[in-house]
């Protein structure tokens, strides 16, 4: 009987020393995945699942078991900074997908600079993501200030207004917008009655009422959708049917439920992609489906992009190191130097700093609850 | 500017202050009430807050596809917050209060925050299981609309609303109407009836009502029932004006309302309501500062927007703090040799 047991562990031991053999490698999340935002940040997670489920057997037969680990930072920027010093610990991770939030990923990529582990942001659009020149912070996302314009050529070219009044949500990602925003609007010689932050969840009548005085053409507001909806339904129920226009923070199709019977006449420039408009992405949603039991939305696809482009960079870094694991420093530099393809918003390359150097913005419409493709920007960051 | 357009334009901050402030006053009750009885500040109140919002969310998403009449409809979603919410004060009082009732102050003030939190992650699981994180009320048709809008269907004060140029939505005028009935149910509850007599002995002495026969642990149970159903109302009209509520709702108003009830005098059931009123009116007019300065060629006063409605909330109190620590309408009270 001990015979046996003894044997048994032998046999145990042997194939764990087998499975062992294969490394393990480990690429990350960082989005949120609990909080009011989560809607956008599953998105991210379930994206960058997808590009590790395809690219799995192709790591494996470098010897290399590829996992995919999530990290939740709540939108919050001391949570992810945390999760990031987390992420820092862990030495199977040699690369994150994330964040959602620039006001997140300025400080983790702060964080994990160090330990020299690269980020691809599928979502990011503060300048200063990328204007710190950090070697790890990466993004596939055009940049505030070609989204801030782009609102405000919308605004001049197809809405023709005159007047507008901005609002913003008081953190990196909305104070940032608007302010490219109200930049843009100036140069063009459009009047900006107002641009004024609120941290303001439910109650808007202070600022209804002062836009039913103001009477504007158009309302920009640089904010995240929970804290839009709202205010675009009291802005209707108000009998304001002004068109309002915003960024990517408004591209999630809760943004309409919340709004509920004032979800129309919305604008916002996006840069992902509405599934439709990539010509790459009906396999892709399908897929998503599938797997997922939900729809794919725009930060899907691009956490996919962006999780594709870190996988293709350790595969990169891998060939360089001899078909072995290779280090987050190898990974890092594979991963700022590459040209990556077969991506759903196209191929990537980045600039010195980080940023894409050719990328598209997209403007959706909302309308009667309906989301749809009103036209899409080619924009080029300023640095090649 | 002409006058014409602006004075329409200063009644409708002050009114819609006004709306605010009675979801503030229903709220801050909940406060005084407890204070009053126990000298203890429920912090957990703004939890069961934000519980009788979801519970009205949840009777309004059921109650959605049934014919079933509008007003009824609120009437099952408020009657059930109630119940929810009361019940629910009463079990945090019996669990996480009364143990402590002999300690130091402090004690329960910490326990009240734990529960506070305890409260939010547990609303926040069991919407969360069902995907949901932004509750969207699904309102009855109609209480979304203008109330007055045709002159033909309005009469005598919504006329005269009408004619100052007051503009008002259905809701605002339920949620007034729900305030004040309220408002009047527990004035009578509370100096009418013998229940009341009892609350108000045990608050003045709790020892000596004890010796004239008084259960006390039975009025304080009361107290809380009572608060926490005021919590409940006040959740469901919180949801029905603003139409989306999640598990983090209560801090603002919570802190708001509190400050309210500080404002008006804690202990002080007409101090909480006039508390949650000026509360209301005075970040609306906060809010709106910017544009009279810029009407009136005030740089100073054009720098004060949007942002800075809440800070002034918390500025009216360290200003009370200051210069009237009972509050407006509170009592001083004298220590006794």
């Amino acid at each position: 009987m001990k015979k046996t047991a003894l044997s048994l562990s032998v046999l145990a031991a042997l194939a764990l020393g087998s499975a062992s053999a294969q490394t393990t490698v480990k690429i990350a999340t960082l989005s949120p995945l609990s909080g009011g935002q989560s809607d956008l940040g599953l998105q991210i997670r379930n994206g960058a699942q997808l590009a590790v489920n395809e690219y799995k057997a192709q790591f494996q037969r470098l010897g290399m078991n590829l996992q995919l680990v999530a990290y939740d930072d709540q939108a919050d920027p001391a949570t992810g900074t945390a999760q990031a010093r987390k992420i820092a610990s862990d030495r199977a991770i040699l690369a994150v997908v994330g964040t959602l939030n620039s006001g997140v990923a300025i400080p983790s990529s702060q964080a994990l600079a160090s330990s020299r582990v690269a980020m691809v942001s599928p979502a990011n659009t503060a300048n200063q993501v990328t204007d710190r020149g950090l070697s790890n912070m990466n993004r596939i996302v055009a940049r505030d200030d070609a989204q801030g314009p782009a609102g405000a050529n919308f605004i001049t070219g197809n809405l023709k207004a005159k007047k507008v009044y901005i609002l913003n949500d008081k953190t990196a990602y909305g104070e940032g917008l608007a302010k490219e925003v109200e930049k843009a609007l100036k140069a063009k010689g459009t009047q900006v009655v107002g641009n004024e932050g609120t941290e303001e969840k439910s109650d808007f009548s202070s600022i209804v009422a002062k836009i039913r005085l103001q009477k504007p053409d158009a309302i920009y507001f640089g904010g995240i959708y929970n804290q839009v909806g709202v205010f675009i339904k009291q802005l209707r129920e108000n009998g304001i049917t002004t068109p309002v226009v915003g960024g990517d923070g408004l591209d999630s199709s809760e943004l309409a439920t919340i709004a509920g019977k004032g979800a129309s006449n919305i604008y916002f420039t996006t840069v992902a992609a509405p599934i439709e408009a990539l010509p790459a992405a009906k396999t892709f949603a399908a897929n998503f489906q599938k797997t997922f039991n939900d729809g794919a939305q725009g930060f899907g696809a691009f956490g996919y992009d962006a999780a594709k482009v870190v996988l293709q960079g350790i595969l990169k870094a891998a060939q360089a190191n001899g078909n072995k694991a290779p280090s987050r420093q190898q990974v890092e530099a594979a991963i700022r130097k590459g040209s990556f393809t077969g991506l759903l918003s196209g191929n990537v390359s980045f600039n010195s700093v980080g940023d894409r150097k050719a990328a598209t913005l997209y403007v959706m419409n909302v309308e009667g609850g309906k989301y749809k493709l009103a036209t899409s920007v080619p924009v080029r960051p300023v640095r090649q | 500017m002409d006058l014409a357009t602006l004075l329409p334009f200063v009644v409708n901050v002050i009114v819609g202050g006004l709306v605010l402030g009675f979801v503030y006053a229903i709220i801050a009750l909940g406060y005084t009430m407890v204070y009053g009885v126990l000298q203890l500040i429920n912090f957990a109140h703004s939890e069961v807050f934000v519980t009788g919002a979801v519970v009205g969310f949840e009777v309004f998403r059921v109650l959605t596809p049934s014919p079933m009449n509008g007003y009824l409809k609120l009437g099952v979603a408020l009657l059930a917050a109630m119940v929810v919410s009361g019940l629910l004060n009463v079990l945090i009082e019996r669990l996480a209060y009364r143990p402590l009732r002999n300690a130091p102050k402090l004690v329960p003030l910490i326990t009240a925050i734990g529960v506070s939190l305890i409260l939010q992650d547990t609303l926040r699981v069991i919407e969360g299981f069902q995907g949901r994180f932004d509750l969207t009320y699904t309102l009855p048709d109609g209480f979304s609309n203008k109330f007055c809008a045709a002159e033909s269907s309005c009469a005598g004060l919504g006329n005269a609303l009408r004619t100052v140029g007051v503009d008002l939505q259905l809701k605002d005028v339920i949620l007034i109407a729900v305030s004040l009935l309220s408002l009047a149910v527990l004035n009578y509850l509370v100096s009418r009836t013998r229940l009341g007599k009892a609350i108000r002995a045990v608050a003045q002495d709790r020892v000596t009502s004890g010796l004239m026969g008084i259960d006390a642990n039975r009025m304080i149970s009361a107290t809380f029932l009572i608060g926490g159903a005021l919590g409940g109302i006040s959740g469901v009209l919180f949801g029905v004006k603003f139409g989306t509520v999640n598990a983090y709702s209560g801090f603002d108003p919570g802190i708001i309302a509190f400050t309210a009830a500080v404002l008006g005098g804690i202990g002080s059931i007409p101090g909480a309501v006039l508390g949650g009123l000026l509360l209301g009116v005075i970040q609306n007019l906060i809010g709106v500062s910017n544009i009279f300065g810029s009407l009136l060629g005030i740089a100073n006063l054009e720098a004060i927007d949007a942002s800075y409605q809440r800070i002034g909330a918390f500025l009216v109190l360290v200003l009370i703090l200051i210069f009237k620590p009972t509050g407006l309408l509170g009592k001083s009270n004298v220590e006794k040799v």
